[in-house]
Formats: C-alpha cells, structure tokens, sequence
C-alpha cells in the first residue's frame, strides 16, 4: 500500500481515471487525496491548497466508495441528507435537497426505503447522491462500478459521464477495469506497482503506451521484442502493436503458423506463431477465419509499430 | 495421462444400515431437522420455560396466615403484597441498583470494546480476551469475598487513600447519605463497584461484537460527509452498537435483579430482591410470595426490552 514518486496534476472539471491492477497504488492516492492516509513524504494540494493535516471532514471533497459503505440504520433519504444533517441543516431544509438529489440520480421517491431493500446498482446512486449533496469541489469515485453487472455498469458509466459534464465537477475515478477507464476519463494515469507509469489521455495511452507495462495492460498490446524491432526499425527497443492494425493474409508479409482461435463475440482473436514471436490479432467475424495450423502471412502499417524507446516499465 | 472413466452412475454404498439411513435423512431432510432440534426443545421447552411456568403459577397461590400453608386458589394477593412499603422498597432499591449498575457498565465497557474492536489486532485482541474473560473463570464467590477484603475498613484501598492522604476524600464520601456507610465494604457504594466489577465481561462482549460488525469505511464514509469524530460517535457508531448495548444490558440487568449473593456480603443489610425470593421460600416459606417477587425482574426486563424495541433499539440487526 505504498506508493512512491507519484506526481499527478488533476485539472478543474476534469474527469481523471486512475488505473490500474490491485495493490498497484491507485486506491492509495485517491485515499491520500480524501484524507484518509497521510502521506509520510509529499502533500497534497486541493484547488491550491496544501492539505496536509487537514482532516478528512474539513476537506470539500467527497467520496463514493467501493461498497457504497450505506449507512444501514439510516433510510435512504437520511443517507443522501446526511452530509447536511451534519452542517446542521434544518429537517425540511435537508429533505428537500435529498430529494432533488434522488430525483437527479432517478431514485425520486425511494427516500423511506433501507439501503437493504435496494439492489446494488441503487444503492450505487444512492452513496453518489450522499457524496454530491455537499457540493464537493472534487468527487473520488473508489471503483463504484465494481460490484454492478457487466449491462448495468455500462449504463452507469454513460450516466456518470453525463453527470460530470452537467455538474461541471471534477471527478478522480479509480478502476481496475481498462476499458472503463479508456472510455469515461478525459485523462488516465496508469499505476504500477506504487509508481505512476503513464499520464495522458485515453486515445494516446492506447495508441502509445510509454512501457511494455502500460501496452499489456490497457488493451492487451502485443509486445514485438527489441531483436525483432531491431530488425524491422533499425532501433532497439520493444514496440507495442495493437492487434487490430495486424492483418492476415496469404500474399505479402511475414510468415506464420496460426497457434489458436478464439471466438471472442464482435471479433476472433487468432493467434500466430512467427518466427521471431507470438502475436495475437482481432479479426472482424465477416472477414474468413484461418484454421488452427494453418500457415499465412500477417502484415501491419509501419506507422502502427509503436516504439517504447524509453520503456520503464520491464521490470 | 488417462483417467478411469467411471462405470456405474451411483457408487454402491459400502457402510450397510449406517449408510443406509444416512441416505435416507438424505432424502427426508425434514425429518433430520427434527430429530436433531428435539432434544434441545424439549429441554428448553419442559426444563426451562416449564419450570418458569410452575413458577408464574405458584405466584398466584397465597399463604395462609394463621397456618402457614399454601391456599391453591387463584388469587392476586400475593402480587398485592408485593406493594407494601417494606416490599415494594426491595424492589425499587434493586432495579435502582440494576439500572445504576447497567448505565456504569456501559461508560466503562464501551471504550474497552471500542479498543478491542478498532485498534487492537493480534496479540493485543488475545489480551483483550484473555484480560476480559480471565476473571469469568475464577469462581464468583471468591472474587466478591476478595472484593470484601479490599473495601474493608482495614483493606487495601483505605491503606492505599491513606498512603496518598486521600482518606478525607473517601470519609466525605462514606458521610454522604444513602451511598455512603461505616466503610465501603457494608455501603451501597460498595455494592455497586463489586456488582460493576463482576458484570463488566457481559456488558464489553456483546458491545465488542456489535462495533466488530461496523465496518471501517462508514467511519469513513461518515468522516468524508463532515462529520467530525463526536458527531460520527452520535450518528453512526452508538446506533449501530445499540443492539450490542441492549444486549450487554440485559444482562447486566437482569444478573444484578436477581443476585442474592453480592448484596450479602457486601452492602447494608438491606434486602435486594435475590435474597427477599431466598428469605420467603426458605426460613419463611413463603413460596408464593417469592414466586411473585422472581416474576418481578421478568416483568421489569419485559417492559425494558418493550421500550428498547419502540425506541428502535434493534433496527440496526
């Protein structure tokens, strides 16, 4: 639960994802940005404001977390008040502002029920209604679409995204989950084991991933070694090729042997053993499928080889 | 490397009779629950709450006065006797000491198992254990005499005051009326601090498992919406361990309602309801009028449970 040389800058009205796999160190930081741990070397500053001893309930920033962490004694309407309970709001006063905070998660009228009487994607806009009804200057989002459903976390990542841009705020994301970091976030840091591998946006971090860490993880880059780069660049290095910019043919290109073949649903992912290495590559399910054994040329773009000339990450 | 295909769908049972009936409670798991649940009912339904039966309706039987012999007629007499000045004193000085007892109880036993709870892992949680439970272990009766001999007048905590020339605290106490006595051995105090001290375990454990139950990130969660750590406590923490308090409590509660021992041997000489229930169905033989005062503390908890209820003191389970 360490993290080390993390140097994030995170624009107002940004929606920043913080990827990466467990224990790598996004939670950490998202946690030292909520004021839940305290950094032993460093700070954090909020809106310019250096917030080092400043407790987590002095911070105007507010969190959604993982389990959703739903007060169970409290109705929902209570839960989504709570924050103005505390800043000792009147009864009538709260109520209203908890129910336009429903209403705006499209929960109008669940306010009696028990947080225990919700499903979990109810209980998703629930701890985001109690998180926005402060009014934060930045809402941390810790995985809140983790425990929901493959169809329902795909219609949650389209309404958080519409919430952010209607509300204007910022929203630090954490996720483990590529695809839904590359496809709500205006920016992603990509984590490694406690270091901050990459920061950019998502089409960048896809199209040119600084290490052979970041190629594998966001979107299963094939990674072509340094020899064989050598050879086709003159430059040694390793280099990331997307499997979809790989074709597969039978007239030019470099010979291989087809290992295997996946039917993957919207494509097949083949696999083909080339002399110098193994790549996989996305074919269309309309294009013809080679057989298992079978020996094609596969072929590419020059310009979709990506370099990693500085690569940090092949550790 | 190949693995046997097997050749029969079922494997042929090899145990006889034994694997036979296990099969068929296999089958008929109904009747396995009721075979396994009738013993204990039983027990608890003709040992237990048959004997408490027995008990209610001796409650409603009355003593004659000039024999000495139980009457077996229905009648509330005995229940009336129960509210005149000299009984009706008992019972006030015991639930008074009972609720004294419950709410000091659960001032010290909440920070403990608040400790125990948060913040104390590994080593620290089996010394918690092992400090909480140790004095279960040691028998009752010696830890109160052990008690006697520590608030006597000539004990170890008037020579420790001495030492400290504090004794003028502990005479201004003993000089205040009704808590106060000759010394702190045959003084209500003294009653109190042994009754505390010997319930502690039962009012921590339940608390401890309550907190145990809640889980970090609402503390969190709670502390991220504004809430400072008072206002958490408030909020959060004590309505989410009051079932834990009520349970404690009620044990608490209910062990100082019907003890006869503690208040023998330490405290003035005046009855608590444990010792009246041991005076009337012993020497005196009066067996209705100490079935009706046992019914007492069960009516007590009775409404105390009834309030804890409507006060939503078990909405959080």
């Amino acid at each position: 639960m360490a993290i080390d040389q993390v140097n994030l800058d995170i624009q107002p009205g940004e929606f920043f994802a913080m990827l990466g796999p467990s224990g790598s160190g996004k939670t950490t930081c998202l946690r030292l940005i909520a004021g839940f741990e305290k950094p032993t070397f460093g700070s954090v500053h909020i809106f310019g404001e250096r917030s080092d001893g400043v407790p987590p309930y002095r911070r105007n920033v507010n969190t959604v977390f993982q389990d959703y962490a739903l007060f169970p004694h409290l109705s929902v309407l209570d839960n989504v008040a709570y924050g103005l309970m505390i800043a000792g709001e009147e009864k009538s006063t709260r109520s209203k502002a908890a129910d336009e905070m429903l209403e705006l998660v499209s929960l109008g009228g669940f306010g009696h029920r028990k947080p225990s009487q919700l499903s979990g994607g109810q209980r998703q806009r629930v701890a985001l209604a109690r998180a926005l009804i402060n009014k934060p200057k930045v809402l941390l989002l810790d995985e809140p679409l983790g425990a929901l459903d493959l169809k329902l976390r795909e219609e949650m990542q389209e309404e958080l995204k519409l919430l952010q841009r209607r509300l204007g705020l910022t929203f630090v994301f954490v996720t483990h989950d590529q695809s839904e970091a590359l496809s709500m976030a205006d920016r992603v840091a990509v984590f490694n084991e406690g270091r901050v591998m990459q920061v950019d946006t998502p089409e960048s971090i896809y199209k040119y991933p600084n290490s052979t860490f970041v190629a594998n993880f966001v979107g299963a880059s094939n990674i072509v070694p340094a020899e064989f780069v050598s050879a086709l660049t003159g430059k040694a290095c390793p280099a990331s090729l997307r499997p979809e910019f790989i074709q597969i043919g039978y007239g030019d290109g470099y010979s291989a042997t087809v290992a295997d073949i996946n039917f993957m649903g919207a494509a097949r992912r083949v696999t083909v053993d080339l002399e110098e290495c193994r790549l996989r590559v996305l074919l269309g399910v309309d294009q013809e499928a080679p057989r298992i054994g079978d020996q094609v040329k596969v072929s590419w773009a020059p310009e979709n080889l990506h370099l990693m000339e500085q690569n940090s990450g092949n550790r | 490397m190949a693995i046997a295909k097997p050749t029969e769908a079922t494997r042929v049972a090899k145990t006889g009779w034994l694997g036979r009936l296990s099969d068929q409670l296999w089958r008929s798991p109904r009747l396995l629950l009721v075979l396994l649940l009738l013993p204990p009912i039983a027990w608890l339904g003709i040992v237990y709450l048959g004997s408490l039966f027995a008990l209610l309706i001796q409650s409603f039987f009355s003593i004659d006065e000039f024999s000495g012999l139980i009457n077996y007629k229905f009648t509330l007499k005995t229940y009336g006797e129960l509210f005149i000045p000299a009984n009706f004193d008992i019972i006030v000085r015991t639930a008074s000491m009972a609720a004294i007892v419950t709410l000091a109880a659960i001032a010290i036993a909440f920070p403990i198992a608040f400790f125990a709870a948060r913040y104390a892992k590994g080593r620290w949680k089996a010394i918690f254990y092992l400090g909480v439970m140790l004095p279960l272990w040691s028998s009752y009766l010696v830890k109160v005499y052990a008690w006697k001999l520590i608030l006597a007048k000539e004990g170890i905590l008037n020579w420790g005051l001495e030492t400290l020339h504090l004794s003028w605290l502990l005479d201004a106490w003993l000089s205040l009326s009704v808590i106060g006595g000759n010394s702190l051995s045959v003084s209500y105090t003294g009653t109190f601090l042994v009754f505390l001290y010997v319930w502690l375990p039962f009012m921590i454990l339940p608390i401890q498992a309550a907190l145990e139950r809640v889980p970090g990130n609402y503390l969190e969660a709670s502390s991220d919406l504004g809430a400072r750590p008072m206002q958490t406590l408030r909020t959060i923490i004590l309505p989410l361990a009051l079932p834990g308090i009520i349970a404690g409590s009620i044990f608490t509660f209910s062990l100082t309602l019907g003890d006869y021992i503690i208040p023998q041997i330490i405290g003035s000489s005046r009855l608590f309801i444990g010792q009246a229930v041991y005076a009337h169905q012993g020497t005196a033989g009066n067996i209705p009028l100490a079935a009706a005062f046992s019914v007492v503390p069960v009516i007590i908890m009775g409404f105390y449970l009834w309030g804890a209820k409507r006060q939503g003191a078990f909405d959080a389970l």
